[in-house]
């Protein structure tokens, strides 16, 4: 059957909606309350604790650790700092995504690899020749993600690290309250938050300093309906749904290479060489021929296209992940994959894949709607991502 | 056209005869099918052989059934309901169990409780199977073209293959020409590390074929069984509501619709052959029937020798038949329960038993079973495939009893001195002491035994050597060698005589697909 997760304990007590779903082969809860809605207010206003022990998390060790993942991602891994946390997609031999994640480095031959798919194949067929040891420490390892304007008030009580020197995209060990953890300052949500890395075995103990220590911050246990509608707000990507695994593709036409993904920043030619160098390379020379762009639908026009209905406009308030096509000049040229109503911009907003000539933002498209059983195009542009964007996050 | 001549006269009421009469019926050809038991379905058959209990008696599941057999011919209308068969446990020797369940999540944690790696390499696998079986199908709703011919429609079929194969990726090529030339046990090596899981998945290699897991060549029979699963959309996979005569009889039902008569018990003593041309057939009781179509539903061997008669065949054709091989390996065990057998890996009644239940726990396992059968004696401790119709169509047994199927491997046609009435109830006794290994309470429950060798299957159903597939599905006796070079497309050289049953393109299972080639050819609308 399905697993569950460290917090289960917990949060399965707190689940009065009884709406979970599967991430990972794990139930979790898609929104703890009746509606994701306070919960999602929580990651924005005040702190949103959220069980992520779901991901793959590998721990690759040995003096040729680096290197392995140097082979293996387009991001320089030597580079990076002890303590220091990767955001990267990793490639096949055609430059197609075939997973993205995080490398953290723990040590100087230490990191810690998460992924959305397992992966320890693909880290055990590129150390071929190498000396390092790969260990799946999924199960054994849990994870929170604290998030939230709250986030870091709320750890600070429980640690006497002090999180205010932790930057964007760094790690520390810690103890909260006596027991051990790493915390991230990371996240999948585009605001001020903290990612806790755990054994499994500690999971309650946490759980329940955190909720103690957070209540009178607004601490809120938040499901993945909440997470989804601050990653789109946040421009950020899912497997599966944004894009499809080149390991799992059918056809060559549901693969993305990481420029056709917007990840072109993560893709560095100066390593001399990682899996799919050579056709990214190339692809560079010639430029991408897709984008992953943020489309903003037009208000009046949704108002537009249902007043001709006689309804008031409607917005999906709840995050949608389905294919939905994107015009332009009134043919389609490609298709949104998640979307939602911002309850913080007041906005429509939708992460799309469209041709390059169609991706500069402020370029007009349409997007598909429909409005009282009938498809009608909405007017839509596409703009820069993250749609949301705080100082909070990096200060 | 005097009365009593028919347009074609079908040899044979197996699945195949009776999908090839459906398909003339309606086109308007003026058609009938003669069976010489009392049933039609040939080896896909359900009886009540106990009072109260049904056997599927030889085939047990619907795995290839054509999808356009099924809708042409309206199956489901006909009384085709295919239900399905979620899972596969394999019980191992040591208590513990590996089991394949349907769903993505499951599966994937039960598969990594043996190998994280194979939990992994598992979706890759079933992907690349996924794209190969796309690339062999084609050739699945084709008459094989052949590759010595100049005619324009063998050029043309070619030309299809040719352009098929040119796209494929350069990965895909490779994988094809490994699983043309491997062994199932060498390929799986490439993959996977859990002896359960090579087991298991290498014995869908071996089904029906006097082969091991490790004899070259049955790599490619892997395929062919995924074929049934890139249909899994469809859901042509699984258990036929009623057993497996359910099917032909859906497919009987729908060829009398369409106008076919179907006689029973009118068993063909040999096909008329005037001046080179088969002009009809002479029953057992005298009787002759004419016809200027004869379509023989038989394995090649008993259309050719036994019913036309050697001296109408050309000598090279006689040959080629004499040495395709049929070489029955399997036998099936069918048994009525008083309860349900109890698994010591996982007792009590659970999901477990709706579904497939492998004895496979290595590859070992398998070849050892084989070597025993490669000198002539059957496996005492055989490779099983067991299911519980019961469990999935409570109809089939009384309430609150069983009935088992179980298919076993090897049981070699050619046994060291014979198949006498004790042998065969001495392999019936292996095959339960192994499976009571398992299943410990399964000898107190069991009501009824039935133990079919191929030497019963041979006798009951008429297939040569009792080969379920009608000839065995080797890769030098498939595609434009099935049966014979230059004869693979349902033609024979005998002028209006055609094949159309397993022995012909593309070969066995309850698939259908060469009773419609055969009479697409007969109709002139063959493609390839």
């Amino acid at each position: 059957m399905l697993k569950t997760t460290p917090f289960h304990a917990r949060t399965a007590a707190l689940c009065v909606s009884h709406a979970w779903r599967r991430w990972a082969g794990y139930v979790v809860a898609s929104a703890y309350e009746l509606s994701h809605e306070r919960e999602y207010h929580a990651i924005r206003s005040a702190a949103a604790l959220i069980d992520v022990s779901p991901l793959y998390k590998y721990l690759v060790t040995g003096a040729d650790s680096a290197r392995l993942l140097d082979r293996m991602v387009p991001r320089s891994v030597a580079r990076a700092a002890i303590g220091q946390v990767l955001y990267t997609p990793w490639c096949d031999a055609a430059g197609k995504v075939l997973d993205d994640g995080t490398i953290a480095r723990l040590g100087e031959t230490e990191f810690r690899v998460t992924s959305a798919e397992p992966s320890l194949r693909w880290l055990e067929a590129n150390a071929t020749g190498l000396e390092v040891a790969i260990a799946d420490a999924s199960d054994a390892t849990a994870a929170l993600a604290l998030q939230g304007p709250n986030a870091r008030a709320i750890l600070q009580e429980l640690t006497d690290v002090d999180l205010a020197s932790l930057k964007y995209f760094r790690l520390t060990a810690a103890r909260l309250r006596r027991i051990p953890v790493t915390i991230s300052r990371t996240g999948y949500t585009g605001d001020l938050g903290y990612e806790i890395w755990l054994d499994a075995g500690d999971a309650l103990a946490v759980w329940d300093a955190l909720v103690e220590a957070g209540t009178h911050y607004g601490i809120t246990p938040a499901g993945m309906l909440a997470l989804d509608v601050a990653r789109i707000e946040a421009g950020l990507m899912l497997l599966d749904v944004d894009y499809v695994s080149a390991r799992k593709a059918l056809i060559e036409s549901q693969t993305s290479t990481p420029y056709e993904l917007d990840l072109g920043w993560t893709v560095d030619l100066g390593k001399e060489a990682f899996v799919g160098r050579d056709a990214l390379a190339a692809e560079a020379e010639r430029g991408a021929a897709w984008r992953f762009v943020g489309i903003e639908v037009d208000w009046d026009s949704l108002e537009r296209l249902h007043a001709e209905a006689g309804l008031a406009p409607r917005v999906p308030s709840a995050p949608w992940r389905t294919s939905v096509p994107i015009y332009a000049r009134s043919n389609q040229v490609g298709y949104a994959t998640s979307g939602v109503w911002s309850p913080l911009l007041k906005k429509y907003i939708a992460l799309a894949h469209v041709p390059t000539r169609w991706a500069a933002p402020g370029t007009p498209v349409d997007l598909e709607v429909t409005v009282e059983h009938q498809r009608k195009r909405a007017a839509a542009r596409v703009v820069k991502k993250p749609f949301f964007d705080p100082e909070r996050k990096h200060a | 056209m005097a009365n009593n001549t028919y347009d074609a006269i079908v040899i044979g009421g197996g699945h195949n005869g009776l999908v090839c009469a459906a398909y003339l019926a309606r086109a308007g050809r003026r058609v009938v099918v003669l069976e010489r038991r009392e049933r039609v379905g040939g080896a896909a058959v359900s009886e009540q052989v106990f009072p109260g209990f049904t056997y599927s008696v030889f085939s047990y599941v619907v795995s290839l059934l054509r999808p356009e057999i099924i809708r042409d011919l309206e199956l489901p209308r006909h009384g085709l309901h295919v239900l399905p068969l979620e899972s596969t446990l394999t019980p191992l020797a040591n208590g513990d169990y590996l089991a394949q369940w349907n769903d993505h999540d499951q599966n994937r944690r039960e598969l990594a409780r043996h190998s994280l790696r194979d939990a992994e390499a598992y979706d890759e696998f079933g992907r690349l199977m996924h794209q190969m079986a796309r690339a062999v199908k084609p050739f699945l709703g084709m008459a094989p073209p052949d590759p010595a011919s100049l005619a324009p429609r063998d050029l043309a079929g070619l030309a299809r293959v040719a352009r098929h194969f040119r796209g494929l990726h350069r990965g895909q090529f490779h994988a094809l020409h490994k699983l043309l030339t491997m062994s199932a046990a060498d390929y799986l090596d490439e993959w996977f590390e859990s002896e359960a899981l090579k087991g298991t998945k290498s014995a869908s290699g071996i089904i029906g074929t006097l082969l091991g897991p490790r004899s070259p060549g049955t790599a490619y029979v892997l395929l062919h069984h995924y074929m049934g699963e890139l249909d899994g959309v469809f859901r042509a996979w699984g258990f036929a509501k009623g057993g497996n005569g359910s099917v032909s009889a859906a497919i009987a039902a729908s060829a009398r619709a369409l106008g076919a008569e179907i006689r029973t018990e009118a068993p063909v003593a040999r096909v008329l052959v005037e001046n080179g041309r088969a002009t009809g057939v002479a029953l057992e009781s005298g009787e002759e029937i004419r016809g200027t179509r004869i379509v023989s539903g038989l394995d090649p061997r008993r259309t050719f020798l036994d019913l036309v008669g050697a001296c109408h065949v050309p000598g090279e054709l006689v040959e080629a038949v004499r040495r395709f091989r049929f070489r029955g390996a399997s036998a099936k065990v069918n048994l009525a329960l008083g309860a349900l057998p109890d698994f010591t890996c996982m007792p009590g009644r659970g999901p477990h038993l709706r579904g497939a239940i492998s004895i496979s726990p290595s590859v070992d396992y398998l070849e050892r079973a084989y070597d025993e059968a490669k000198y002539g004696e059957f496996s005492r401790r055989p490779y099983m495939d067991v299911v519980i119709p019961s469990m999935i169509d409570p109809a089939m047994a009384p309430p609150g009893k069983h009935v088992m199927s179980i298919f076993a491997q090897y049981a070699p046609y050619r046994l060291n001195g014979g198949w006498t009435g004790a042998r065969r109830e001495a392999f019936g006794d292996a095959v339960i002491d192994t499976l009571s290994e398992y299943a410990p309470n399964l000898k107190s429950i069991i009501l009824h035994r039935q133990v079919l060798t191929p030497a019963d299957i041979e006798r009951t159903v008429g297939l040569a050597e009792g080969n379920i597939f009608q000839g065995e599905l080797s890769l030098q006796q498939m595609f434009s060698l099935r049966p014979a070079p230059a004869w693979a497309k349902y033609r024979t050289p005998v002028d209006g005589l055609f094949m159309c049953g397993s022995g012909t393109h593309p070969g066995g299972g309850v698939m259908g697909a060469p009773g419609r080639l055969a009479a697409l050819t007969i109709l002139g609308r063959a493609s390839g």
